[in-house]
C-alpha cells in the first residue's frame, strides 16, 4: 500500500490526508466542481475532479471515484464518513478492482446496515437489544407485548426513519388509539401501515463504544463516547468518557461491543451504539462501520491515533497496542461549529467565510478545512469545524472548551458557537446531567422550538 | 398585475416534495398566502417554500433543480 484515495471531502478528507502523510503515503484528492479551492484538494498530494457539485454525480458516484483511483494509480480507499462510507457495493467494488478498503469487509457493513440482521447478530452474541417485537404487529399483539415489555412503548411505522412515524403511548388505552391512528398515518405517508412496537426508554443517554480490529484476529475497544446532546438526531456535543458510566458499567457495555464484532467478524474502526437506560441498563442499538465524526475524543483521552490505526490495518499490520495498555485520562469534550444560525431554528448558513480566527493552547484541538476567504458551498454537510478540548479532568477541559469557544472567531457565515456558550453555561451540562431529549426539551422551555 | 414569490434560501430548487410525487404546484393553478410552492435543498436539509402572496402561477422563473439565490424570484403570479 503506497497511495491512498480519500473518498471524501472537508475535514475528514484532511485527517485522513495528514494520517497518509504521517505514515508515508501518498494521498489522492477527490473533489466536485464545488470544491475546487477546498483546502483538502490543496492539502494532497495530488486531486483528480470527479463531477458537478451534487454529491449523487460526484462524491457519491463509484463510477468516477473508481475512475479516479485507476487514473491516479492509488492502491487503497479510504472512505471517511459519510457519502460512500457505509455502502457495501463501494466496498465490494473497491475490492474486484483490485483495491484495499479501508474498512471492514463488504459483509459486516452489508450485515450491520440491515437493522432486523445487527438485531439477531446481537441477540445471538449475547447483547441486549431494545425490547419490543421482532416484526410488525396487530393490535391484539401490540397490546399483549407492552403488558410484557412495560409502558411506555413507541409505536414505529417500519417504513419510517429518521426519527419519521414515531408515537409514544403510556398506557393501554393510550396504545389502543394510538396504534389505528398511527397505522392510517404511516399508510397515508409512507404507503405502508406496518407498525412495530419498541419500550420506550424514558431519559435515556445515546452511549457508543469505539473498536478495532486486525486482519490477524485481534479485536479491542477504545471505551466510550457520550453523544446524547443530539438536535433532531444530529449529535452537537460529545464526549469522552461518559460522566453516566461507573467502572462495571463501563466493562460490561465494552465486552458486549466486542462480542458483536467479534460476530459480526468485524475488522477495521467501528462503533457499538447502546442506549443506556437511567437504572444502568443498557441496549444496542446499531453499528456504526466506519470512522465516526467524534472520533477525536476518543483519541484525545486514550492517545490512539483512530485514523493511522486504520491504514495499517488495511495494511495487514497487527494492532500497534494491546488492550491492557489502553488508559483512559481526563475528558475530552468535541463541539461541533456548524455553519448554522441557532437564532433561526439553525437554518443552515453558506456563503463566503471573511474572517477566521482559529483558538489554539493547552489541550486544544480544531479539525477544520475551513480558512479565510472560503466559500462554504450550499451542496454538502453543514459542519465547518471541531473543537475538541481536553483536560485533565471534566473540569479543566471544560475551562478550556470556554476558552476556546471565546477566541474562536469566524465571520461571514452564522455558526453554532454562541449555541454552544450557551450549553456550557448550563448547569446540567457542566454537572454531565443530560439525555438524548435534552436538547429538544431545553429548546421548548426557552420558547425555541425545534422544528 | 404580476407578483413573484422568492426563495428565502439560497440552494436547489425542486418543484416536487419527492420525487415520485406531483408537483407542489404547476402552470394556472390558484395559491393563497403559505400555500407551499417548492422545496429548496441546502447543506442536506429540506426547506419549503411558502407563498407570500395570493394568485395564479403564470409561470416558474427556474427549472427543478436549479440553483438559487436568496431572494431570487422562482414563479411569477397574476391575477388569472
Amino acid at each position: 500500500m503506497h497511495k491512498v484515495l480519500v473518498a471524501n471531502r472537508g475535514e475528514i478528507a484532511l485527517r485522513v490526508i495528514r494520517a497518509c502523510h504521517e505514515l508515508r503515503l501518498a494521498a489522492v484528492a477527490v473533489y466536485s466542481t464545488a470544491d475546487q479551492d477546498a483546502l483538502h484538494v490543496r492539502r494532497a498530494d495530488e486531486a483528480i475532479c470527479i463531477g458537478p457539485p451534487h454529491a449523487r454525480d460526484s462524491y457519491l458516484n463509484i463510477t468516477a471515484v473508481l475512475q479516479a483511483a485507476r487514473q491516479s494509480g492509488a492502491d487503497a480507499v479510504h472512505p471517511g464518513y459519510g457519502f460512500l462510507a457505509e455502502n457495501p457495493r463501494f466496498a465490494a467494488a473497491c475490492r474486484d478492482e483490485g483495491l484495499v478498503f479501508v474498512g471492514p469487509s463488504p459483509e459486516a457493513i452489508e450485515a450491520m446496515g440491515d437493522k432486523a440482521e445487527a438485531r439477531r447478530l446481537a441477540e445471538r452474541a449475547g447483547v441486549p437489544t431494545v425490547p419490543g417485537t421482532d416484526g410488525t404487529v396487530s393490535l391484539e399483539q401490540a397490546l399483549a407485548v407492552a403488558a410484557e415489555i412495560g409502558y411506555p412503548v413507541m409505536v414505529k411505522a417500519a417504513a419510517g426513519g429518521g426519527g419519521r412515524g414515531i408515537r409514544a403511548a403510556h398506557d393501554e388505552a393510550e396504545l389502543g388509539e394510538l396504534i389505528v391512528q398511527a397505522g392510517m398515518e404511516a399508510e397515508a405517508a409512507f404507503g405502508d401501515g406496518a407498525l412495530y412496537l419498541e419500550k420506550l426508554l424514558v431519559d435515556a443517554r445515546h452511549v457508543e463504544v469505539q473498536v478495532l480490529g486486525d486482519s490477524h484476529g485481534t479485536l479491542v475497544h477504545l471505551f466510550e463516547r457520550e453523544c446524547s446532546l443530539q438536535r433532531r438526531r444530529q449529535k452537537l456535543f460529545e464526549e469522552a468518557p461518559s460522566p453516566a458510566l461507573d467502572a462495571d458499567t463501563r466493562q460490561a457495555m465494552a465486552d458486549a461491543a466486542l462480542r458483536l464484532a467479534r460476530a459480526a467478524g468485524y475488522e477495521n474502526a467501528g462503533t457499538v451504539e447502546f442506549l443506556l437506560d437511567r437504572d444502568g441498563a443498557f441496549y444496542f442499538i446499531e453499528m456504526n462501520t466506519r470512522i465516526q465524526v467524534e472520533h477525536p475524543v476518543t483519541e484525545q483521552v486514550t492517545g490512539v491515533d483512530l485514523v493511522k490505526e486504520q491504514l495499517r490495518i488495511a495494511r495487514g499490520e497487527r494492532l500497534s497496542f494491546h488492550q491492557e495498555e489502553l488508559e483512559l485520562e481526563g475528558t475530552a469534550f468535541e463541539l461541533r461549529i456548524n455553519a448554522e444560525d441557532p437564532e433561526r431554528n439553525f437554518l443552515p448558513s453558506p456563503g463566503e467565510i471573511t474572517a477566521l480566527e482559529l483558538p489554539g493552547g493547552p489541550g486544544v484541538r480544531v479539525d477544520t478545512a475551513a480558512f479565510a476567504g472560503y466559500h462554504v458551498p450550499p451542496f454538502y454537510d453543514s459542519l465547518l469545524a471541531k473543537l475538541v478540548c481536553a483536560g485533565r479532568d471534566r473540569e479543566e477541559a471544560l475551562a478550556r472548551a470556554e476558552r476556546a469557544l471565546g477566541e474562536f472567531r469566524i465571520e461571514g457565515v452564522k455558526t453554532t458557537i454562541p449555541f454552544h456558550l450557551e450549553l456550557l453555561a448550563d448547569e446540567a451540562v457542566r454537572a454531565g446531567d443530560y439525555h438524548v431529549e435534552f436538547l429538544e426539551r431545553r429548546a421548548a422551555g426557552s420558547g425555541r422550538m425545534p422544528a | 398585475m404580476e407578483r413573484t414569490i422568492k426563495s428565502p434560501l439560497p440552494g436547489t430548487f425542486y418543484r416536487r416534495p419527492n420525487p415520485q410525487a406531483d408537483p407542489y404546484v404547476s402552470e394556472g393553478d390558484r395559491v393563497e398566502p403559505g400555500d407551499v410552492v417548492g422545496l429548496v435543498e441546502i447543506m442536506k436539509s429540506f426547506h419549503e417554500i411558502p407563498s407570500d402572496a395570493a394568485g395564479v402561477v403564470a409561470r416558474f422563473l427556474v427549472e427543478n433543480e436549479d440553483l438559487v439565490d436568496a431572494g431570487q424570484d422562482i414563479i411569477a403570479l397574476d391575477d388569472g
